[in-house]
């Protein structure tokens, strides 16, 4: 396939015994918008570092527009035109908008930076997004993680002549509105002659942005195509060799007697009126846009955040708790952000798991290890965590297990009521089948589960009664089956 | 040798961060006495370098268990200089030795129980609310000794790290040396089979997860420094016995010496990271070091170079180690 912009044969790459990639064919031509899909460990990540020039392949070649393509780290791929934008954005939150995007390419005279010239260029770069809305002088850890992405992106564009632009999951922490302007600035520099590889595991983004995809699983291609006449479906199939419909597995649930129960709940800034009644048996669902208030409800609700107004009801309690207080009543939280509040990234996975009670681990104060990691695997065991074994380290995990040791940790509470908030963000398809699976088993155990979520299929798919909340204020708690995306949608964005 | 096993090896060495000073420390040992055979390699000699490192050991027990918890302690030098000065006043005034001692731990106790309150309560950095301890716990030590050192009546005391009497060899080693093994045993044991323990390194690895699991943070962290500072008062007892006076200023800088030993034993200072046997490793290392270079007739400030040289050295050994490891 001559006149690719980007063309990848036989690209292999071992680490020790592990093949991380077998043989990866990608040809991707300019000004196309080119998803490239998988489950974790399919060796998406390894393939970007090799074209980000993080990591040299040990086999196969990749050319350029015709060039053979060899970048010596990061800077020289950035030079050549192939330029990363990482989940983790990678901004200096001290310095401003300008400053960061001509960071390390400041234009200078005698040393001294020609600040006209710099927001000139700055503001260029960000007019080709049509975000010239963001101010230049603005301190980019100020801004919206979304607002932070676009200048990322156009840092990219002002440093070099960027000729592929490579987006890491980019919509994994935007609200609907923000990934709509994310795709209009991608359309935009795609009919400028950009291509774009589109890393995601949301199929329904896809859909809309991609013009054409490749699959790896286990580290090599194993499909490609044009998105247009390509089912959602059969791109899950390419992946995992599973049917979309087996994603949402469901049995009838029976509500028990009122587990969770509260009224007019207000935090400092959000949520500002929030009433529900959960029942044992029941999947609950909050949808909404980002920032509406949603985590911080059940940030409030397991008092980790100072409640305004409001009151609380956790089956025979009454009252506001804190979070040691809120675990013993048999409550349990998961956060949205495992790295940074959800896990111990350094300690292992057995005390990751066993964190929340080690108590009956040994005898009076003690916990002896093997009783520790034996009740660990237990769970790591029927979540299916793929470790060496518990006493690994969690940072060693992939997203999708990290998750799953999350989650193990309330289930090794053995707590009644499992808030989770947005507990299948960033993880394969494969895993979010089994937490599917695992919020199914919870349910029809007798337990209560409150789902954050901003993954509509998930909602509508999982949940027995889904309430919307917008600008602080929950909806009415209606049944999943009386309800549509259009519907969540509209009700997210104010408008029914 | 297999890739598997070599992965297993790194693996093994991640986990133990105490492997490389212990090799380094076996290492410069047979360095010196090639070097020095005729006085290093002696049992002497060995005692004596043991002995001179009990009171930094002590101290460095504390300081790892602040280490793991992401938190610092700058205070430990003042607080070891008023427990003495707190001992051999209330030996003067007529108490008993035991009573003595336990009064200068009680005061040491007391000095982590004040860093603690405020770093959680003021929600200040450890490293500016320990800078001002130590100075206020100096100017304390030399206000109640009119910045005169104090005399005591001669005690069992004395004799804590002293060379042993010709009719005690039965001990092996001095009682002050058992009590520092003793100690290590304990705290290592607290640290890794208790919940008291794994809490301190949940802590340390990440506060909002332990805040999320219910663990009770601020009680933890004021637990550990009333600890580690009650083990300032034991190195002070030891300190003590070593000057048999109480001495407003001396330690002056030895919470430098006890923080080195800890980071050369695998402790970051980002918390969650340390190693007890590590940290005792890396204290008879340093000693070991100005020993050898006493021996060989180096300056002090040719040790001091060196010191500092091995600080850096095993702290970058120890990333590299943790890249190897894939972690």
């Amino acid at each position: 396939m001559s006149g690719s912009r980007l063309h990848l044969t036989h690209v292999s790459k071992r680490f020790g015994p592990t093949v991380a990639l077998d043989g990866v064919h990608l040809a991707i031509a300019a000004g196309e918008v080119h998803a490239l899909v998988g489950e974790n460990g399919a060796g998406k990540s390894t393939l970007m570092k090799i074209l980000s020039g993080a990591l040299a392949p040990d086999q196969g070649e990749v050319r350029l527009d015709g060039a053979l393509f060899r970048p010596r780290d990061p800077l020289d791929a950035r030079r050549h035109g192939v330029a990363m934008v990482y989940q983790e954005l990678s901004l200096a939150p001290h310095l401003s908008v300008a400053e960061n995007i001509l960071l390390g390419a400041e234009p200078t005279r005698a040393g001294v930076v020609r600040r006209k010239e710099r927001d000139a260029r700055a503001r260029h770069a960000l007019a080709e997004l049509d975000r010239t809305d963001i101010p230049l002088d603005a301190r980019a850890g100020d801004l919206p993680i979304a607002v932070q992405q676009v200048v990322e992106i156009a840092r990219s564009l002002a440093q070099s002549d960027t000729r592929v632009l490579i987006l890491d999951e980019p919509t994994s922490s935007l609200s609907d509105h923000d990934v709509r302007r994310l795709f209009a600035a991608i359309r935009r520099l795609r009919d400028r002659g950009l291509s774009i590889i589109y890393i995601s595991h949301v199929l329904e983004e896809v859909q809309a942005i991609a013009d054409r995809f490749t699959v790896l699983r286990d580290g090599a291609t194993v499909g490609t195509g044009a998105v247009e006449g390509t089912s959602s479906s059969d791109i899950v199939r390419q992946m995992s060799g599973r049917q979309l419909d087996e994603l949402f597995p469901r049995s009838p649930h029976t509500p028990g007697e009122t587990i969770l129960e509260f009224a007019d709940v207000a935090g400092i800034v959000k949520p500002d009126a929030a009433s529900l009644t959960i029942r044992r048996g029941e999947v609950v669902g909050i949808g909404g846009l980002v920032g509406a208030g949603r985590t911080e409800l059940l940030r409030v609700i397991f008092g980790l955040d100072p409640v305004r107004k409001g009151s609380v009801r956790v089956a025979s309690w009454t009252g506001w708790a804190a979070p040691r207080r809120r675990l013993s009543q048999g409550v349990g939280f998961a956060s949205e952000d495992r790295k940074a509040e959800g896990l111990a990234l350094a300690m292992s996975v057995a005390d990751n798991i066993t964190l929340s009670k080690l108590a009956g681990l040994g005898p009076g104060p003690f916990v002896v290890p093997a009783r520790q990691r034996a009740a660990a695997a237990r769970w790591s065991d029927r979540l299916r965590v793929r470790c060496h074994d518990t006493s690994q380290k969690v940072r060693e995990l992939s997203g999708g297990n990290q998750q799953k040791v999350a989650i193990a940790r309330l289930l090794h509470h053995d707590v009644d009521v499992y808030l989770l908030d947005e507990p299948t963000r960033g993880i394969d398809v494969g895993s979010k089948t089994e937490l599917y699976g695992l919020i199914d088993k919870l349910a029809l155990a007798g337990k209560a589960v409150l789902l954050v979520s901003s993954y509509l299929p998930e909602l509508l798919g999982i949940c027995d009664r889904i309430s919307v909340m917008h600008r602080g204020r929950l909806g009415p708690a209606r049944p999943a089956c009386e309800l549509t995306e259009h519907a969540v949608l509209m009700e997210a964005t104010g408008q029914a | 040798m297999s890739t598997d096993a070599k992965h297993a090896i790194a693996r093994w060495l991640s986990r133990n961060s105490w492997v490389g000073p212990l090799v380094a420390l076996l290492v410069l040992y047979a360095l010196f006495a090639v070097m020095v055979p005729d006085t290093f390699p002696t049992a002497g000699n060995v005692r004596t370098m043991v002995r001179q490192t009990t009171v930094v050991g002590i101290a460095a027990l504390g300081m790892t268990l602040v280490v793991i918890l992401g938190g610092i302690d700058l205070s430990v030098g003042s607080t070891v200089a008023l427990a003495t000065v707190v001992i051999a006043y209330l030996l003067q005034a007529g108490a008993g030795p035991l009573a003595a001692a336990l009064g200068g731990v009680l005061i040491a106790a007391l000095c982590g129980l004040f860093n603690g309150v405020l770093i959680t309560s003021l929600r200040v950095m450890p490293f500016i609310v320990t800078l001002g301890a130590m100075g206020i716990i100096r100017g304390a030590a030399k206000g109640l000794a009119h910045e005169q050192k104090i005399d005591a009546p001669v005690t069992w005391l004395n004799n804590l790290i002293a060379e042993l009497p010709p009719g005690s060899k039965w001990q092996i080693l001095p009682a002050g040396v058992w009590l520092l093994i003793i100690l290590a045993l304990a705290v290592s044991a607290l640290l890794h089979y208790t919940r008291f323990g794994r809490h301190i390194f949940a802590v340390g690895s990440n506060e909002q997860t332990a805040r999320l699991c219910g663990i009770n943070v601020p009680g933890v962290k004021i637990a550990v420094y009333v600890i580690s500072s009650a083990l300032a008062g034991l190195a002070g007892i030891m300190q003590f016995s070593r000057l048999t006076v109480g001495d407003p200023t001396v330690a002056s800088g030895l919470e430098l010496d006890v923080i080195a030993a800890v980071v050369i034993g695998g402790g970051t200072l980002a918390g969650g990271e340390g190693s007890i046997l590590g940290a005792i490793v890396g204290a008879m290392l340093m000693t070991e070091i100005k020993t050898g270079g006493t021996h060989l007739g180096l300056s002090n400030w040719v040790q001091e170079i060196i010191t500092g040289v091995i600080i850096i050295v095993a702290v970058a050994l120890d990333r590299l180690r943790h890249r190897r490891a894939g972690t």
